[in-house]
């Protein structure tokens, strides 16, 4: 059963996501924020565009900061890479296409939305936001849609 | 002092989404094909322990350790919270990966991930570009 559910285990699926977690936790205790991840790529268009959208306080505000956490989850996955990752860097098979494509809607899609996986998957549950609820199944949703019909068209 | 923190908890969430394997698209693309459920305890066990920090934290801490106030989150009932999470799971089905770990992948050595960095911030333009349509926008001043 478990085997079945989690073929590559299930303990660094739990301790990833407990760690996750902790830098939830931290950024809150600390500084009272929220740590939605999708913010960052609104936010930092402010440095260089002066449409009014990009102007807004909210963006004015957070850009610095947002971008310190950016660099916080490079070093954090560095570390991980250092200390237990593979001899080669690490890289994937899927193709650049779907890549950049599928990141034009994640962008897109999750300022939409107001946030993303972690935005609303965690910060915004955890804030017991019905909202994000109605994010976080919609997301899912389309998102095993659109992955299955690749599945079915050959594509993994 | 707080941008020590903010980095700290950047590198935690960072090495967590790293030990998970979430910066891998495969392991998302597994999940979402149901060929493993990782995702889901890696998303549970976030979770848990924020929805321990936001509901209890402020209760016994009446300001966040370095000063400020607590942030109130911002989701709404709209439409766009619907339409917009529906776009981000077609780029999230397509690619496997969302934000934190397009970002936190960079650290692994992983610059296939530059693609969806850059396609997320063309992604973020437009959404700027669409939510200030009908606004005044001076399309010459645009940086």
């Amino acid at each position: 059963m478990i085997d079945t559910l989690f073929p590559l285990g299930w303990q660094h699926y739990l301790g990833g996501g407990l760690l996750i977690g902790c830098g939830v936790a931290l950024l809150w205790i600390g500084t009272g924020r929220m740590a939605g991840m999708s913010s960052v790529f609104s936010s930092t268009w402010s440095f260089v565009s002066r449409r009014p959208y990009f102007r807004q306080p909210r963006w004015l505000q957070s850009r610095a900061w947002r971008l310190q956490m950016a660099l916080g989850l490079v070093l954090g996955a560095g570390l991980w890479w250092l200390l237990f990752g593979p001899q080669q860097p690490l890289a994937t098979d899927v193709p650049a296409w779907r890549l950049a494509l599928g990141g034009l809607f994640v962008g897109f899609g999750a300022r939409m939305a107001g946030g993303c996986t972690s935005g609303h998957g965690i910060c915004g549950l955890a804030a017991l936001r019905p909202a994000s609820l109605l994010a976080v199944l919609t997301f899912m949703g389309t998102g095993f849609v659109t992955a299955q019909a690749l599945a079915v068209w050959g594509a993994r | 002092m707080t941008a020590a923190i903010v980095v700290l908890a950047g590198a935690l969430f960072g090495f967590g989404l790293a030990l998970s394997g979430m910066v891998r698209p495969e392991v998302v693309l597994s999940f979402l094909q149901f060929r493993d459920w990782g995702l889901m305890l890696v998303m549970g066990g976030a979770l848990a322990v924020a929805l321990v920090a936001y509901q209890l934290v402020p209760r016994v801490q009446a300001a966040p350790l370095l000063g400020g106030s607590f942030d109130t989150h911002t989701a709404r009932m709209h439409r766009d919270t619907f339409i917009g999470s529906a776009l981000f799971g077609v780029g999230w089905g397509l690619s496997g990966v969302c934000p934190g770990p397009a970002i936190a992948g960079l650290g692994t050595g992983n610059v296939e991930l530059l693609w969806v960095i850059g396609g997320a911030l063309a992604g973020a333009w437009l959404q700027g570009v669409w939510a200030d349509r009908g606004t005044a926008a001076p399309l010459t001043q645009d940086g």
